[in-house]
C-alpha cells in the first residue's frame, strides 16, 4: 500500500489521531468534551505503545489514565457544574503569544533533539522486554524497593486528598446556619 | 607534704566562692573569718611544705602535675605546680603577709557596705597570685598574672560609685595591658624558638638559643615587669591606684602584686645572665625609675602618694639588683620590703582611719600621743626602709648596692642618692604626720582614737618582721652565713661571687648609714626645729619644686602624646566612617530598594503570567544547552 | 516482522504533543483544563521513553514509565482535590480571577 508497511500505516493514522484529538482537547470550550478528547489522544497513544509491543504498559495506560484518573477529572468537572460560557476566553493577544512561544518552544525542541538518535529505527516486534512477564521480572526483582515506596506515595496521596477534600466542620457549621 | 600543694591556692579559692556566692546572706565577721581562715589554711600548707623542703635538700624543685590542661598536636601544656625555693618563698610571704592584711582589713572594712566583695575580691587576688608563682610554664604564670591583674582593678575600683577611683582602675588596667602584651609575645616567642614554654624544659636549652633571640625574650619580658611593677615609663598606674581601700594598697600594691615582675624576671634569670644588654637595660630603668621616683615623693603631701612614689622607687632598687646580677639580693629586698612596706601602709591606713578619711599630711600633725602603737610601729618601719642598721631594710638595701657597686659605680652612685632620697622623704612624712601640733579641724581632733585590736596586731607583727627581718641575709664579710643567698641557690643559674675586699664593703656599708643618717637629720632640722610646712595652696610652688609637685607632668605628657592624638584619629575615622562607609553601606541599601522596587512588579500574582515565564526559562535553557 | 519506524518520528510525535501541552496551559484559564494538559505533556514524554526503551532493548525506560504513572495518579489525586476545596472556597476555578498569590 503506497510502498508504506502495514505498522507504518497504523503509526501515521494513531499519530495524526493522537495530535487532532489532543488539539481538541486544547481548543474546545466545554471542559466535559476536553476530558472526552484527552481520553481519545490516550487511547492513541495506548495504540503507539501496542505498536512497540510494550502490552503492559498499553493496558496500564487504558486502565489508570483512561480508565481511572480521567474518570477522576469527569467526576470533578461535573461536580462543579461548569460549563462552556462560564470559562472567559484569553484575550486574543495572550493566545497569539502562547502560540508564538509554543511556536519557538517546538523549534529549539526539535533543533535540540534533531541529532539524537539519527536514522535508527525501532523494531517493534522485535523487542520482548514490553511483556507482562519480563516487566514483571525487572519490576519485582531490580525495582522492589521503589515499587514498595511508590505503594507508600500511593498511600500517602490517597490520605492527604482525603484529607484536604474533607468539609472543615466550622465551615459546615457555618453554611448550615446561612442556610 | 610537697603533694598537697594543690590545697595552697585551692583554699582561697573556696572562700572566693562562697563569699562571691553567699556573701551577701552570711553576716560581715562569718565572712570575714572565712577569708582569713582560707588563706591561713593555705599560709599554714606554705610552712609545711617549705620545712618539707628544706629537710630535703637534695632534690630541690618539685613539679606537681595536676592534669592535662591544653592538648593539640604540637602544643601540650600540662596543668603543672612548681615547688621550689623560690616558689615557695613567694608563697610564704604571699600567704603571710596576705594574711595580716586579712585581719587588718576585718577591722578597717568593718563599716563599709561592701565588706563581703571586698573579701571576695581579696581571696580571689590571693588565688591568681599563688597561681602565678607556682605554675610550672610561662602559661599559668600569664594567667595568674592576668588575674592580678583583673583584681587589681576591681580592688582599686572598689568604691567604684567615685568616677576618679574608677578611672584610676581604668588606668591601672590599661597601663598593665600595656605591659602584658611585651610578656605574651615574650612568652610566644619562647614557645616559637624553644618549643616549650614550661620552665624545666626551656631553662635547660636555653643556653643553645641565639643570643639576638634570647636577648628580645629578655626585653620583651622585662616589658611584661615594667607594666605589674611600675617601672618607668608604665608607672603612672601605681599611685593613682592608692585610690583602692588602704590594705588593697599594702597588699597589692607593696607586698604582693608589684612583686610578681620580680618573681618572673628572678624565674627567667637564665635569659638575663645571657644577656648583658638585656640586663643592663634593667638595671638602668631600675635605678632610672628608683631615682626618678624618689624625687616626686619628695614634695608629695598626700600620705598615701608618698608611699605610693616610695614603692615604685624601692621596686627600682629590686630591678637595678636584678639587673647587675643580684637575683637574691633583689629577692631578700624583696622580703624586706614586703615587711616594711606593708607595715607603712597599714600605719597609713591606721592614720587615715583614725582622721576620718582624710590624707592629706598638711592637716595632720601631733598623732603620737592619739596613736601610741601606730607611730610605733611606722617609726619602725620608716627606719627600716631608711636603712639604718640593724633594721632589715638595712640589710637587703645594702646587698643590691655592694652588688651594684662592683658592677658599675656610677650606677652605685645613682642608687645611693635614691635611698637618701627615701630616708628625707620618709621621715618628712613621720614628722609631718606624727610629730608637732595637730592642724586639722577640731571635730577631726575630739575623733582621734587608736585603731581597733584586728588592725594593731598586724601592725605590731609586721613591725617586728621589719626589724628582724634583716636576719635573713646578713653580708656574708660579717663572717655569718647569708641564708637567703643560699636559699635561692638552686634556682640562680649564673652565680654572681662578690668581689669586692672586705674594706670597700665596709666603706659603703659606711657611706649608706652616713648619708641615711644625715638626710634623717636634714629632714629633722627642716621640719621640727624650722617648723617648715609644704605650701597649703599648690599655685604658690615655683620652679622645680614646682615640676616635680607635679610629678614631672608625666600625666599630661603621656596624655598629650598618646591620649590626644588617638582622640583626633578617632574623630578622623569617625568621619569617614559616617561620612564614607555609611554611605556605601546606605547606598547599597538604597540600591537594592530602588531596584526592587522596579523588579517587584513582575510579581504580579496572575498565575498565567509566571507560567509564561516559566516556558520561557525552558526555551532559554534549552536554547543555551543544546543549540548555541 | 514489521518494519520498523525511525525513532526520529517518536522524537518528533512526542514534541508535538508535548507543545500541544504547553500552549494549552498557556492558553487556557480553567485550572482543570491547564491539569489535563499537563497530563498530556506527561504522556507525551512517557511516549518516548517507550520508544526508546524498546529501540534499546532495556527494560529500564518502560518501569520509568510505570513510576510515572503511579506518581501521575497521586499527584491527579491530590491536585483535584485541591482544586475542589478552592472551588468550594473561592466558587471559581478561572487562574485569571485567583490572584491571591499578589500582596
Amino acid at each position: 500500500m503506497l510502498g508504506y508497511t502495514i505498522t507504518q500505516w497504523l503509526f501515521g493514522t494513531l499519530s495524526f489521531l493522537a495530535i487532532m484529538f489532543a488539539l481538541m482537547m486544547v481548543f474546545t470550550r466545554s471542559p466535559v468534551n476536553s476530558a472526552l478528547y484527552l481520553i481519545m489522544t490516550f487511547f492513541c497513544i495506548a495504540g503507539h505503545y501496542l505498536l512497540l509491543n510494550a502490552q503492559f504498559l498499553a493496558i496500564v495506560q487504558i486502565v489508570v489514565y483512561a480508565g481511572a484518573i480521567m474518570v477522576l477529572f469527569l467526576y470533578i468537572i461535573m461536580l462543579m457544574n461548569l460549563n462552556a460560557d462560564e470559562e472567559p476566553r484569553k484575550h486574543v493577544v495572550t493566545r497569539a503569544i502562547a502560540g508564538i512561544i509554543g511556536g519557538m518552544l517546538l523549534f529549539v525542541m526539535v533543533g535540540a533533539l534533531r541529532g539524537a538518535e539519527q536514522l535508527q529505527t525501532v523494531q517493534g516486534g522485535a523487542s520482548q522486554i514490553g511483556l507482562v512477564k519480563n516487566l514483571g521480572k525487572v519490576l519485582f526483582s531490580e525495582f522492589l524497593f521503589p515499587f514498595e515506596i511508590a505503594s507508600v506515595l500511593l498511600l500517602a496521596a490517597l490520605v492527604g486528598a482525603i484529607m484536604i477534600g474533607k468539609r472543615d466542620t466550622n465551615i459546615n457549621s457555618k453554611e448550615t446556619i446561612n442556610n | 607534704m610537697i603533694k598537697l600543694v594543690a590545697l595552697i591556692p585551692l583554699f582561697p579559692l573556696l572562700g572566693f566562692l562562697i563569699n562571691g556566692f553567699f556573701g551577701k546572706k552570711i553576716s560581715k565577721g562569718l565572712s570575714g573569718t572565712i577569708a582569713s581562715l582560707a588563706v591561713l589554711a593555705s599560709f599554714i600548707i606554705s610552712i609545711l611544705i617549705f620545712v618539707d623542703l628544706e629537710e630535703h635538700k637534695e632534690i630541690t624543685s618539685h613539679i606537681v602535675p595536676l592534669f592535662s590542661w591544653i592538648n593539640s598536636d604540637t602544643l601540650k601544656i600540662p596543668f603543672e605546680f612548681l615547688v621550689d625555693p623560690l616558689s615557695s618563698w613567694f608563697l610564704l610571704i604571699i600567704t603571710g603577709i596576705g594574711f595580716l592584711i586579712h585581719i587588718y582589713s576585718m577591722g578597717y572594712m568593718h563599716d563599709d557596705e561592701g565588706f563581703a566583695r571586698f573579701f571576695t575580691y581579696l581571696n580571689l587576688f590571693i588565688f591568681f597570685m599563688l597561681l602565678l608563682v607556682l605554675g610550672n610554664n610561662y602559661l599559668i604564670m600569664f594567667v595568674g598574672w592576668e588575674g592580678v591583674g583583673l583584681c587589681s582593678y576591681l580592688l582599686i575600683g572598689f568604691w567604684f560609685k567615685n568616677t576618679a577611683y574608677n578611672n584610676a582602675a581604668k588606668k591601672a588596667f590599661i597601663m598593665n595591658r600595656v605591659g602584658d602584651l611585651g610578656f605574651l609575645l615574650g612568652i610566644i616567642l619562647i614557645f616559637v624558638t624553644f618549643g616549650s614554654i614550661s620552665y624545666d624544659q626551656v631553662f635547660s636549652i636555653a643556653s643553645g638559643g641565639n643570643h639576638a633571640t634570647v636577648t628580645a625574650i629578655a626585653l620583651l619580658l622585662f616589658i611584661g615587669a615594667m607594666g605589674k611593677s611600675a617601672q618607668l615609663p608604665l608607672y603612672t598606674w601605681l599611685p593613682d591606684a592608692m585610690a583602692g581601700p588602704t590594705p588593697v594598697s599594702a597588699l597589692i600594691h607593696a607586698a604582693t602584686m608589684v612583686t610578681a615582675g620580680i618573681y618572673m624576671i628572678v624565674r627567667s634569670n637564665v635569659f638575663y645572665s645571657m644577656s648583658e644588654e638585656a640586663s643592663q637595660v634593667v638595671a638602668i630603668v631600675g635605678v632610672t625609675t628608683a631615682l626618678f621616683a624618689a624625687t616626686i615623693g619628695l614634695f608629695q603631701n598626700d600620705i598615701k602618694k608618698v608611699l605610693a612614689y616610695s614603692t615604685v622607687s624601692q621596686l627600682g632598687l629590686m630591678f637595678l639588683g636584678l639587673g647587675v646580677g643580684a637575683y637574691s639580693s633583689s629577692v631578700f629586698h624583696v622580703t624586706t620590703h614586703a615587711f616594711f612596706k606593708a607595715l607603712l601602709f597599714l600605719g597609713a591606713g591606721s592614720v587615715i582611719h583614725a582622721m576620718g578619711g582624710e590624707q592629706d599630711m598638711r592637716k595632720m600633725g601631733g598623732l603620737k600621743k592619739a596613736l601610741p602603737v601606730t607611730f610605733a610601729t611606722m617609726l619602725i618601719g620608716t627606719i627600716a626602709i631608711s636603712g639604718i642598721p640593724p633594721f632589715s631594710g638595712f640589710f637587703s638595701k645594702d646587698e643590691i648596692l655592694a652588688h651594684t657597686y662592683e658592677h658599675s659605680p656610677t650606677l652605685w652612685f645613682f642608687g645611693q642618692v635614691a635611698s637618701m632620697l627615701t630616708a628625707f622623704y620618709m621621715f618628712r612624712l613621720l614628722y609631718l604626720t606624727f610629730y608637732r601640733k595637730f592642724r586639722g579641724t577640731h571635730e577631726q581632733e575630739h575623733h582621734l582614737h587608736e585603731s581597733p585590736k584586728s588592725m594593731t596586731i598586724p601592725l605590731i607583727v609586721l613591725a617586728v618582721l621589719a626589724v628582724v627581718g634583716g636576719a635573713l641575709g646578713l653580708p656574708e664579710f660579717w663572717g655569718t652565713t647569708n641564708w637567703m643567698h643560699h636559699h635561692l641557690d638552686s634556682i640562680i643559674v649564673h652565680k654572681n661571687p662578690s668581689i669586692l675586699n672586705h674594706e670597700k664593703e665596709w666603706m659603703l656599708m659606711g657611706i649608706a648609714v652616713v648619708s641615711a643618717g644625715a638626710t634623717i637629720f636634714f629632714a629633722y632640722m627642716v621640719y621640727i626645729k624650722n617648723s617648715i610646712l609644704p605650701e597649703a595652696h599648690d599655685y604658690k610652688l615655683t620652679g622645680i619644686k614646682k615640676v616635680i609637685y607635679n610629678k614631672y607632668y608625666v600625666d599630661e605628657i603621656y596624655d598629650m602624646i598618646i591620649r590626644k592624638p588617638l582622640d583626633a584619629m578617632s574623630e578622623a575615622y569617625k568621619y569617614i566612617d559616617t561620612k564614607f562607609i555609611d554611605a556605601i553601606v546606605n547606598g547599597v541599601g538604597d540600591v537594592v530598594n530602588g531596584s526592587s522596587s522596579v523588579v517587584r512588579k513582575l510579581q504580579t500574582g496572575h498565575i498565567g503570567f509566571y507560567i509564561f515565564g516559566m516556558v520561557l526559562g525552558i526555551i532559554a535553557i534549552l536554547f543555551f544547552t543544546f543549540i548555541k | 516482522m514489521l518494519n520498523g519506524i525511525p525513532i526520529n518520528f517518536y522524537i518528533m510525535l512526542s514534541a508535538v504533543l508535548f507543545i500541544i501541552g504547553v500552549v494549552g496551559v498557556m492558553a487556557r484559564r480553567n485550572a482543570i483544563i491547564i491539569f489535563m494538559c499537563i497530563e498530556l505533556m506527561l504522556n507525551a514524554v512517557n511516549l518516548m521513553l517507550v520508544a526508546f526503551s524498546t529501540l534499546h532493548n532495556d527494560a529500564n525506560g518502560q518501569v520509568f514509565v510505570f513510576f510515572i504513572m503511579a506518581v501521575a495518579a497521586a499527584e491527579v489525586a491530590v491536585g483535584l482535590a485541591i482544586l475542589s476545596m478552592v472551588y468550594r472556597n473561592f466558587k471559581t476555578i478561572d487562574i485569571d480571577l485567583l490572584s491571591r498569590l499578589k500582596n
